[in-house]
């Protein structure tokens, strides 16, 4: 849509006004400042909540959905989407697991994801389909003892404004890009963390445990906070294939370190890839960006994507702070028709920073993957250094991986090592392994989950056996 | 146990085995020798079922069952193991892994079971040993970074922990040093029994000497032209297959 257009919906007056909307529980689709209002109100957020969003909103319209990706998807209808919808109510969603496509539960099964658990995932409506309650009790206690504030992003804006307004948006200012800048405007759903000084978060926290968490939102915000000394590896997603009704996903995540804090931050993103022909997936614009304000500190992204029919995400981190560590260790997999362009920045800007990525395309089917990879070393960066490796798997002749790293090097002290290897999965290393004995799928499995290793030792135990069965899902029949 | 019938075997159009015949029975242990490009590696490719292999004419079979007719993994299964000239790499998956999954994938396929983690580990070791193989190699990614003499010596232990009926060794000599050559050749050498067969395919001599076989045949141009005992190889070792050549034509 033209600007000028959106200008004129903009300045379009309050003809309904927000204020009866209130009395709905969903709005039409369209977006305008009456939208902004509503969500705002609905929420219940103060005034100065309202003024950013609004900033926001009249900074995207001034801009430009990027074109530099290597994607390629029909323009976004942005007047087409429903900002917000409240959950749905129980008698519209399938009453029992036989209303769910078998297909799903299919999938289910062969991730091993337990009875209890499958109802809830394909959004059946039962109440406490598991003990979530009591879970989340025994949870919330425990870090309420250890100080570590654990809610969703709506309760904290209401509950702790002085640290919203301190770190909301220092990360990923609210015009960082466009995607961005419309998440800003216009989140509903997401979570908050603080860990206060010298804490280690007694347990990983996940979203899967976080009270309504169940419906993923369509524009997530996270916002992780770790003081001095302080530690949290925070999980986000789930293996299972979510059932999700919205096309357009577009997330920020700001994470922020102080003197010697870690964050540890881990996805396994499994959403809907669309069918044979790629239609109906999932888009996914993604904002995840780490500051590494305090010395010492250090943040680590580690991702596993396999799903939605684009991926546009490049978990990046800013080395501030002296002797701060960047890390970014990735596995994508493509299969169908999907289109991945992911990859990291490492801006260095203190002495001493070190950055490592280690990133891991596979392609199969008439998928399309790109790396993109800038790492940056500001003027008073001395010393310091990046590890990149870089590398492609190819399943059968259709696909397709491309890498595109950029290098800014500002500083000549600094130290920067680049390997990058593109193969094909060998049919010789399949018929070395079938050879054995192995059948053609295990042999695959096999080979895609030894290139990945790299990646998979630095995802918490328990994520890593999921996302290995969840890798053999995803790529089967990927080569016959 | 294995009979190969007039097998004409294509390539990228161009015919490479020309009509091959061969029987070989449980006990045994058969040399194929012949010049480059004759079809010695091309015939242990196409019993053990690689790709790109065209088969015009001809049968296979192996204990009665049509081997052209099973997958890859189908032929394993059965027990034909076929140990390769030179070995893939295959990053980030462990060795003992790779054995593991094979010895029950077989096992599976045979209705035998999984074999239990510490038998496995026990069977494994000691076949490490036989090979004066340390076991870090376990944890080593397969065939990644071995010299050429670790890819040799590991395809031999796959074979003594997998046990084939039939290990057919594709120049398992090339590229090794006198020693690795013994350690190999013990290997092989205990796989020597009743109920097995083996089938080498050399280019020299020099392995027969460590290896001895009951039957040594002589491959040029697509076809066995010659078949005899041990003593065999010595000749062409004298005489060079030139003088086979000659002498056939």
């Amino acid at each position: 849509m033209a600007s000028e257009e959106m200008e004129q919906l903009v300045r379009r007056d309050y003809k309904e006004g927000f204020v009866t909307d209130i009395e709905s529980d969903t709005l039409p689709p369209g977006l305008d400042e009456n939208t902004i209002a509503f969500i705002s109100n609905k929420k219940g957020e103060p005034e100065w909540m309202l003024e950013w969003r609004l900033d926001a909103y009249r900074q995207w319209l001034k801009m430009e959905s990027p074109s530099w990706a290597h994607l390629d998807y029909p323009p976004i209808d942005y007047q087409s989407i429903s900002y917000f919808s409240a959950p749905k109510r129980p008698e519209d969603r399938p009453q029992s697991l036989d209303e769910v496509d078998p297909k799903l539960l299919e999938t289910y099964e062969k991730l091993g994801i337990p009875l209890h658990e499958r109802a809830a995932l394909a959004g059946v409506a039962v109440d406490a389909v598991f003990d979530s309650v009591s879970v989340t009790t025994t949870f919330k206690k425990e870090l309420a003892e250890a100080g570590v504030i654990f809610c969703s992003i709506s309760e904290a804006i209401r509950d702790y404004p002085e640290l919203i307004k301190q770190y909301l948006g220092t990360v990923v200012p609210v015009a960082d890009n466009y995607f961005a800048a419309l998440n800003s405007a216009v989140f509903t759903d997401g979570s908050f963390v603080f860990v206060p000084e010298g804490v280690k978060c007694p347990m990983e926290l996940s979203t899967y445990f976080r009270i309504n968490a169940a419906n993923t939102g369509q524009f997530e915000r996270t916002l992780i906070i770790c003081e001095s000394r302080a530690q949290v590896s925070y999980l986000e997603g789930c293996t299972a294939p979510m059932r999700d009704e919205n096309q357009l996903h577009a997330a920020v995540v700001e994470l922020v370190a102080l003197d010697d804090a870690y964050i540890k931050y881990s996805t396994v993103q499994n959403w809907y890839p669309g069918d044979e022909e790629g239609k109906g997936g999932i888009y996914n614009f993604v904002t995840k960006r780490g500051d590494c304000r305090g010395a010492r500190s250090r943040i680590s992204w580690t991702q596993v994507e396999t799903g939605s029919a684009i991926t546009w995400k490049y978990p990046s981190c800013i080395l501030r702070g002296k002797d701060s560590i960047g890390e970014f260790y990735s596995v994508a997999v493509t299969n169908g028709r999907q289109q991945a362009d992911t990859g990291t920045k490492m801006i260095h800007i203190g002495e001493g920073t070190r950055s490592y990525i280690v990133s891991k395309g596979i392609s199969a089917g008439k998928s399309n993957q790109s790396y993109r990879g800038l790492v940056k070393i500001g003027p008073r960066a001395k010393g310091a250094r990046n590890f990149t490796q870089c590398d492609s798997l190819l399943i059968g002749d259709k696909c397709g991986a491309h890498t595109f790293p950029y290098q800014e090097i500002g500083n000549s002290t600094a130290t920067i090592e680049h390997e990058a290897t593109t193969s094909k999965i060998g049919e010789d290393q399949l018929f070395y392994c079938q050879s054995r004995g192995i059948s053609e799928e295990d042999a695959v499995s096999m080979i895609v989950n030894g290139f990945c290793k790299d990646v998979f030792q630095e995802l918490p135990m328990e994520f890593a056996v999921e996302a290995e069965a969840l890798l053999n899902v995803t790529l089967e029949g990927a080569v016959g | 146990m294995l009979q190969v019938n007039d097998l004409h075997v294509t390539v990228e159009g161009k015919e490479i085995l020309k009509g091959l015949t061969l029987t070989i029975n449980a006990g045994e242990v058969h040399a194929i020798m012949g010049p480059n490009g004759a079809g010695k590696s091309t015939l242990s490719a196409v019993i053990a079922g690689k790709d790109g292999y065209e088969v015009t004419q001809g049968t296979v079979t192996f204990e009665g069952q049509d081997v052209l007719e099973m997958e890859i993994e189908e032929r394993a299964q059965a027990g034909l193991l076929l140990g390769f000239q030179y070995p893939v790499e295959i990053p980030g998956v462990k060795n003992i892994y790779l054995l593991k999954s094979a010895l029950n994938a077989q096992r599976v396929a045979r209705g035998e079971g999984e074999m239990p983690a510490p038998e496995f580990m026990k069977l494994v070791k000691e076949k490490l040993g036989f090979m004066k193989m340390d076991a870090s190699f376990l944890q080593r990614a397969v065939n990644e970074g071995f010299s050429g003499g670790e890819k040799k010596r590991n395809e031999i232990l796959q074979m003594l922990v997998l046990q084939p009926k039939l290990a057919m060794l594709d120049e398992i000599d090339s590229g090794l040093d006198i020693d690795a050559m013994k350690v190999v050749a013990d290997g092989v050498n205990s796989l020597r029994a009743d109920e097995r067969a083996i089938l080498l395919v050399t280019h020299y001599q020099r392995l027969l000497d460590y290896i001895v076989p009951d039957k040594v045949h002589v491959l040029v141009d697509g076809r066995i032209v010659k078949t005899g005992d041990a003593e065999l190889a010595k000749e062409l070792e004298a005489n060079g297959y030139e003088g086979i050549e000659e002498f056939v034509a």
